[in-house]
């Protein structure tokens, strides 16, 4: 792309009473696209959102949207919405009052008003409950009010903090489908903080991993999957995620490094043939294959992908192997090292 | 099979009969019982040593609504509810809204506008004494800074029945603050949010989202005031004693020197009743009326 990107967040820090929050938030984002804040509890990702939002403001660093300098800016006038983790809809409103409050709040016409809020019911599939209260709603409709009011004024840029939180499982599938769709369809750009990796994996273009306040690593899903910049990013992206060995234990490394390897990627040697010998500890059955977690004092989090059902009683010797090509490098410092 | 049905049915009525009972009893000795018994003496003549009291029927009524001072009563009553009610739910609206927002020493604010609901009446309308006492008063020697001449406040009947009406309020107002102020800390902070970035400003804010959600505290509120502004007459006995030339008498004050200081139960009772008809009928407006369009959580 050679137009300036959507959204820019240059440097940006938040500490409150000296308390780190976020510090070098540098990203850019383009319009229309996708884009995951993913991290642990506390790691600042939704304070990078607010940030975005206006919610907070910044104590250092620039916030650009649409090339306009809104760092200082109210949120009102940063032109953007949000969809809240406890969707933050307004009590006594019904619906259709809940989803046009904004264009009742900014004036719009009333004619202009009724054709938005029909066209985003009929998106969000609310018709015939304009009148319901959201005490009378589901948590998946009341879910899908949240994302009628965000879309209704056809703002370019969507925020989104861990929208789907509150849902079960099964509706959290759908609605995750549902969102995707239309962000594409609607061409919007959706900035989305989870707090799980499927989910940011699933719907992103860009994922952007984050730890104790600072981005560890921004890239596609594959690129994280594939190219961890850091043993943090390795071990916190997949299922299972990647298991980490001391060179030590594997000839022909450095001493010091990491060796990262993905479960998929291991395979059962026979007996004294493999590279490493471990003890099966656990062995999970996932219907069209079955995982087997090894222990080896060298190593953590090894498992081994077996398929259809092949469980292994706990505290069998088994011996594995990989080839090299295969194997991620981490320095000391837990730097991903390119040269292999 | 069906006596076994009807014998639990028998049985569950019993067990919520029994749970009735203690509010039952308490209602009708303290509440049933007083009210069915005052009406009953109100039908009664007022009994001397020589005539006893008898039953004249709807008399007492009658000479009620031919006494000037009843209805100069029932004046004073209503101007001093009408201006009571609202202005101390404005200002302990207002002093909520103040109090919950992000200002230093905030408990201490807090504390302090709570204060005069912790004071006694009496020792409340004997602080207001010593601001109203003309020449002496806090109110004067503020005036005469400004050069001002001394106002009897309490002893003109122009002024009477206001300086009463603000004691009130500044009493009330307080009380009314703390639910308004535990009301406002349910309404989550995220809506401010959302409002905010849906581009409402903060008054939009506080009159499209926070006063709805305010609404069955505002009835709670009113419905409370509206009984005090009947029964809170504490002040008078320190201020004014009705006063002058019935001026700020209200008429729980006049109920009560009818009774006590004039010795007519009968006529006494039966300003009693319409005083509890007016509230009835009030309080069933309000229930009815304002709760239909309250939003509940």
């Amino acid at each position: 792309m050679t137009a300036a990107p959507f959204v820019v967040l240059e440097d940006v820090a938040k500490r409150w009473n000296g308390q780190l929050g976020v510090e070098n938030i540098r990203l850019e984002i383009e319009e229309g696209s996708f884009v995951a804040l993913l991290g642990p509890s506390g790691c600042g990702k939704s304070t990078t959102l607010r940030l975005l939002a206006g919610l907070e403001a910044a104590d250092e660093g620039r916030i650009l949207i649409d090339g306009r300098d809104v760092t200082a800016a109210p949120a009102s006038e940063r032109n953007l919405s949000m969809v809240f983790q406890s969707y933050a809809l307004f009590p006594h409103l019904n619906v259709a009052e809940n989803v046009v409050f904004g264009l009742k709040v900014r004036r719009v016409p009333r004619a202009e008003r009724e054709e938005k809020l029909a066209r985003a019911l009929a998106i969000t599939g609310l018709q015939g409950y304009e009148a319901r209260k959201p005490g009378e709603l589901s948590g998946g409709q009341r879910q899908r009010v949240a994302l009628a009011r965000a879309i209704v004024a056809g703002k370019r840029l969507c925020l989104m903090d861990e929208p789907l939180s509150n849902l079960d499982a099964k509706l959290r599938n759908s609605v995750r489908k549902d969102i995707k769709r239309l962000q594409r369809n609607l061409g919007i750009t959706v900035v989305y903080v989870t707090h799980d990796q499927t989910e940011a994996m699933s719907m992103a273009d860009k994922v952007v991993l984050m730890r104790d306040g600072h981005i560890q690593q921004v890239g596609t899903p594959e690129e994280l999957y594939n190219r961890p910049r850091n043993t943090f990013v390795a071990e916190f992206v997949g299922a299972p995620p990647m298991a980490l060995i001391r060179s030590s234990a594997l000839g022909g490394f450095a001493p010091g490094q990491m060796l990262g390897i993905r479960a998929e990627k291991v395979r059962i040697a026979p007996a004294g043939q493999g590279r490493l010998a471990c003890t099966v500890s656990e062995s999970e059955f996932l219907g069209a294959e079955t995982l087997v977690g090894l222990d080896h004092p060298e190593a953590t989090g090894l498992s081994v992908v077996r398929p259809g059902l092949a469980l292994m009683p706990p505290g069998e010797e088994v011996s594995i192997t990989f080839d090299d090509r295969d194997l991620h490098v981490f320095d000391a410092d837990g730097r991903r090292l390119e040269a292999r | 099979m069906a006596r076994s049905i009807d014998i639990d049915r028998r049985r569950k009525a019993v067990y919520g009969w029994l749970l009735l009972l203690p509010a039952g009893v308490l209602l009708s000795l303290f509440a049933f019982y007083p009210t069915v018994a005052t009406f009953w003496s109100s039908l009664f003549s007022r009994g001397t040593r020589r005539r006893p009291s008898e039953f004249v029927g709807a008399e007492n009524y009658a000479a009620l609504f031919n006494d000037p001072t009843f209805w100069t009563v029932v004046q004073n009553n209503l101007l001093y509810t009408a201006v009571t009610i609202p202005l101390s739910i404005v200002i302990a609206l207002v002093m909520a809204l103040w109090a919950n927002s992000r200002i230093p020493a905030r408990s201490f604010v807090r504390t302090a506008y709570f204060t005069p609901t912790v004071l006694p009446m009496i020792a409340a309308a004997n602080l207001w004494l010593f601001f109203y006492t003309p020449g002496l008063g806090v109110l004067d020697q503020i005036g005469r800074v400004f050069g001002f001449a001394p106002v009897n406040w309490l002893g003109q009947p122009d002024t009477a029945l206001w300086a009463i009406i603000i004691v009130t309020v500044w009493k009330e107002a307080g009380f009314f603050m703390i639910f308004y102020l535990a009301a406002l800390q349910t309404i989550p902070e995220d809506l401010r949010e959302a409002a905010d970035i849906e581009g409402a400003s903060r008054w939009t804010y506080t009159r499209r989202i926070v006063l709805p959600l305010l609404m069955p505290t505002t009835l709670f509120v009113m419905v409370n005031a509206m009984i005090n502004s009947v029964k809170l007459i504490d002040h008078l006995f320190i201020l004014t004693k009705g006063g002058p030339s019935d001026a700020s008498k209200l008429i729980l004050y006049y109920i009560w020197e009818m009774a006590f200081a004039f010795f007519d139960a009968p006529r006494a009772a039966a300003m009693t009743m319409l005083v509890l008809l007016v509230l009835c009928v009030v309080a069933a407006i309000q229930f009815f009326l304002i709760d239909r369009r309250t939003h509940y959580q």
